[in-house]
């Protein structure tokens, strides 16, 4: 018994029926062909899927598609466009920067979710310490870099976004 | 050649689409008609099947095809395994069990549907009558008489022994002025890379083409494999490797997964897809080390150790997947760390329980070595009261020894042993730290400083001592406008040699890293090669580049030289130029390539074309080592462990990139945490894994590191033009002990001078506890 739903996606509108069980995660690879979110577990334990649902970082193998209807979801594929003035014209987002200059990724597996959870704690604390990071991140796990140039990397992302307010 | 980005940290050339979403793992592939496979999977560790009801699930929406391994006799050859030892019993592995299981998680049917959840649903619809057998869990207990046998034909589960013996270690012994022993225990662990495994197959009939996208970090070995499992040619047979979300070993290994996937394809002439859920990746990926060490150790009453002898039993599971034997020699081959010592024997059983097998886990066989060689160099320490630092000293080669035979028959490349441990104890202020914990300990805190100094066996390896093929292949390409790919046969996966062989391609041809693709893990593309792991990928994948790269610029001097009339030897590559260094005179590099094309004004007898391959055979395996210091603290009240300070000092030879050997150091000192602290892989005594899930097994989270203070001796290799070693285990090798040692530095007021791994609270509180009351 598919459901109707409405979920705008990374600015774009998608109708579409799914099934009542699909999950979130499901929904933006399989049916979207989003696959940049990972699937690292499916029981909210790696943080691999992590996606921005109404601009909070969730896991999205913990909600079900249907719980997104007429929610407005970003995924790694559109975190640039929503960096402030990058627009249509690509680039990346800060965060996504910082990732690359302090190789803040090996695998790359954990990397969208890693992002995504970065740019929440960046807005709920633009200049966090490396504890604060560090707890931030305890839902994402990462088996190859041992987590410090991640650390570096959002520190990176930090410092670039505060001179741009300025 | 001049080093304008050998050496540099270069940002990853892999990043941007990695950052983006824009790779392609396994499963973001979609292909028509994708149609998606589940397993059912043993719950007995030990049973026989009676009898399999598949047709409710036959007749399950969307459900196209259910198999059981009777079904499958004989279509397909069983799970291959690439060891061989001496006298070791044979015990081969049905893709699909069908009269007996071994382990819970072992595949007894599959289900194929046309949508993903339709598969999933499905197989909980089989139904399998299981009559239990008495399962075999521990390893001790496994050799005893009269224990059950996991294969019938066999009178017992001993898989094999395994001796090796240098020195005179009769001798050893008897002038020993001390003997010390102890029982090690090296748990059982899971590998968890992030991205499972994942299959995806697709058979065209009209070309007779298999083609297999699989997570693995060896596809040339995984296309043979397939091709004689599935008693095709394998020409035509394909296996791609796409973006791979981590491996540690777990990936260098062929499945039954592999090969049923692309039988279904075939059978079904329809794209198939299988993705490994996190729970089978913990019960059917192999797991690694599981090693019971007993070790003695001779000593004379200053330090110097004499001799040792250690009697492994190594719990292997219930088959063997492709190196499952092989693993604890290697452990016999490291036995004698970076020490001097003159006997050593070691006695290997490898055991057959009711649990998946193990095999080659990030470091393979030398985190074990350096685990057992460290802890005891500190009991020897703690025994004759000296500082742990005192009594390696004491032991190491000098630089002058080297290449440094063993008694277990290696040969040390380079080393200054003495050179980093003197680092290592500056970088982390050693002096202080003792003062302080002196201080700490008289107002009731308890800070241990725990040293490591290892060495390990890497770059495998020379053909002679692998079990298929050691060397690695590379072909570099110029192309008619100049841009040039590097096709090799290791597999990264994460490691990040699309940026360095390209820096060593900008270097060898004067050009920049961006004139430079990297392509690796098609078989269709690249010329056979062995793959990624036993870190190799640098320092044999990397030689082999180099040799192919320097053939390519000689062709290319010849063919400017003689459009400049310059003499070929006096040409330089440089800025995309190709200069005479006598006359300054210098042309394009792409106009030369455009010659080596166009062959009209070639040197007489030189063949078009600008394509050279190089297959490296090593002369020896590399050695590279270092010391790893850190500071732990034990709370007295809960027994909890805090790492508070972190100090390594790795010489991994030269370094291509030191941003990418830093994330390595990084991310195998954070496995190495996980191993002495937190994680173990615990199977109850019905054979249930009951640390089968990330909820109930612990890998390290940020929050559980604290800063590592990373640094570098270069002692470079002579083993390849390179210098390089590789470094990719330093980290799960190195550090372990380190971190071992440090808790029992902690608890020594307590009295305590040995526990095992991983350190659990509970345990570490009551140690306390009875060496108070002792008090
Ligand atoms: S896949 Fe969602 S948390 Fe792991
Ligand atoms: S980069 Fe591989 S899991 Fe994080």
């Amino acid at each position: 018994m598919a459901v109707e739903i409405q979920v705008r996606v990374n600015g774009k509108t998608h109708d579409s029926r799914v099934e009542p069980r699909l999950l979130l995660v499901h929904y933006l690879r399989d049916v979207l062909g989003l696959t940049g979110t990972h699937i690292g577990c499916e029981t909210s334990l790696c943080g691999a899927c992590t996606v921005l649902l109404d601009g909070k970082a969730v896991k999205s193998c913990t909600v079900l598609a249907v719980q997104a209807d007429g929610s407005e979801v970003t995924t790694i594929e559109g975190l640039a466009a929503q960096a402030p003035g990058n627009g249509a014209k690509g680039g990346l987002h800060p965060v996504q920067e910082g990732f690359w200059e302090k190789h803040g990724l090996q695998c790359g597996y954990c990397t969208p979710g890693m992002i995504l959870t970065s740019v929440q704690l960046l807005e709920d604390n633009p200049d966090p310490s490396e504890a604060e990071i560090r707890r931030a991140l305890a839902g994402n796990l990462c088996r190859c870099t041992g987590y410090q140039h991640i650390i570096e990397a959002v520190r990176y992302a930090a410092k670039k976004m505060s001179k741009g307010k300025r | 050649m001049a080093m304008r980005y050998i050496g540099k940290p270069l940002k990853r050339k892999e990043d941007p689409r990695l950052i983006q979403g824009l790779g392609h793992y396994v499963d973001d592939l979609q292909l028509a008609g994708m149609h998606y496979t589940g397993f059912v999977r043993s719950p007995h560790a030990h049973a026989r099947i009676r009898s399999i009801d598949t047709s409710k699930a036959r007749t399950a929406a969307g459900v196209v095809l259910v198999l059981t391994g009777a079904d499958l006799q004989g279509a397909i050859g069983p799970v291959p395994c690439a060891a061989q030892l001496p006298d070791m019993k044979l015990a081969l592995r049905p893709v699909l069990a069908h009269d007996r299981v071994r382990f819970v998680g072992e595949p007894v049917a599959l289900v194929v549907a046309t949508e993903r959840y339709a598969a999933r649903d499905a197989t909980d619809l089989v139904e399998v009558d299981y009559e239990p057998l008495t399962p075999v869990v521990n390893p001790e207990k496994a050799l005893e008489k009269g224990c059950t046998v996991l294969h019938e034909q066999y009178s017992d589960n001993i898989a094999y022994r395994w001796e090796l013996e240098g020195g005179d270690l009769a001798k050893a012994f008897k002038a020993a002025d001390k003997v010390i022993r102890q029982r090690l225990v090296n748990q059982r662990l899971i590998p968890v890379a992030m991205e499972p495994r994942g299959v995806v197959a697709d058979y065209k009939p009209g070309e007779k083409q298999l083609t297999v996208w699989s997570s693995t970090q060896i596809p040339h070995l995984l296309r043979t494999q397939l091709a004689v499992m599935l008693g095709v040619p394998e020409s035509s047979v394909h296996v791609i490797t796409p973006e791979v979300g981590g491996g540690f070993g777990s990936k260098l290994n062929v499945y039954p997964e592999e090969a049923l996937v692309g039988y279904l394809a075939m059978r079904l002439g329809q794209p198939v897809k299988w993705i490994e859920s996190r729970r089978e990746n913990f019960l059917c990926t192999i797991h690694g080390r599981d090693q019971i060490d007993d070790v003695e150790v001779a000593v004379k009453r200053d330090g110097t150790v004499l001799g040792l002898r250690c009697k492994v039993i190594a719990d292997l599971g219930a088959y063997y997947q492709l190196l499952t034997p092989l693993i604890p020699t290697l452990t016999g081959l490291m036995i004698c760390g970076c020490y001097k010592i003159p006997a050593v024997r070691m006695e290997i059983t490898g055991v057959f329980t009711n649990k998946m097998a193990t095999d080659a886990y990030r470091g393979a066989g030398r985190p074990e070595a350096t685990y057992i060689i460290e802890r005891m160099m500190d009991l020897v320490a703690a025994e004759l009261k000296k500082d742990p630092a005192e009594v390696r000293r004491k032991n190491f080669p000098q630089p002058k020894d080297f290449p440094y035979a063993t008694p277990t028959g290696v040969t040390y490349d380079s080393a200054n042993y003495q050179k980093s441990l003197e680092l290592a104890l500056r970088n982390s202020n050693y002096k202080r730290l003792r003062q302080e914990q002196a201080k700490l300990r008289r107002q009731g805190r308890y800070i241990g400083i725990g040293l490591s100094t290892y060495v390990e066996i890497c770059a495998m390896g020379p053909s002679s001592a692998m079990p298929a093929g050691g060397w690695e292949s590379a072909t570099v390409r110029v192309e008619p406008t100049g841009k040039v790919n590097i096709l090799t046969g290791s597999s990264p996966h994460g490691q990040g040699q699309e940026t360095s062989f390209a820096q060593i391609g900008a270097d060898v041809l004067g050009l920049e890293p961006d004139d430079i693709n990297v392509v690796h893990g098609d078989t269709a593309r690249v010329p056979y090669g062995i793959g990624t792991f036993g870190s190799r990928a640098t320092a044999v994948g990397g030689t082999a580049v180099y040799k192919s790269l320097v053939k390519l610029r000689d062709k290319l001097a010849q063919i400017a030289g003689h459009l400049m009339g310059e003499a070929p030897q006096k040409l330089v590559f440089r800025q995309k130029r190709i200069i005479s260094k006598a006359t300054k005179k210098s042309i394009a590099f792409g106009e030369a390539v455009g010659a080596a094309y166009v062959a009209k004004t070639l040197p007489p007898g030189l063949e078009p074309g600008l394509d050279a391959t190089t297959f490296f055979e090593p002369s020896n395996f590399t050695f590279p080592f270092g010391v790893h210091v850190c500071v732990v603290e034990v709370d007295a009240d809960t027994g909890d462990v805090k790492l508070q300070k972190y100090v390594a000092v790795d010489d991994c030879g030269n370094v291509l990139n030191p941003l990418l050997v830093d994330g390595q150091v990084h991310g195998g000192i954070v496995q190495a945490v996980g191993q002495a602290l937190l994680e173990e892989a615990v199977y109850d005594e019905h054979g249930q894994l009951i640390t089968g899930e990330l909820m109930d097994y612990a890998i390290p989270r940020a929050a559980d590191i604290p800063w590592l203070e990373t640094s570098r001796t270069v002692t470079p290799s002579p083993v390849n033009p390179l210098g390089l070693k590789g470094v990719g285990e330093a980290g799960t090798i190195g550090a372990t002990p380190a971190l071992l040692n440090a808790v029992v530095d902690a608890l020594a007021p307590f009295g305590v001078r040995h526990l095992d791994m991983p350190v659990k609270r509970e345990r570490v509180w009551q140690l306390m506890r009875k060496g108070r009351r002792a008090k």
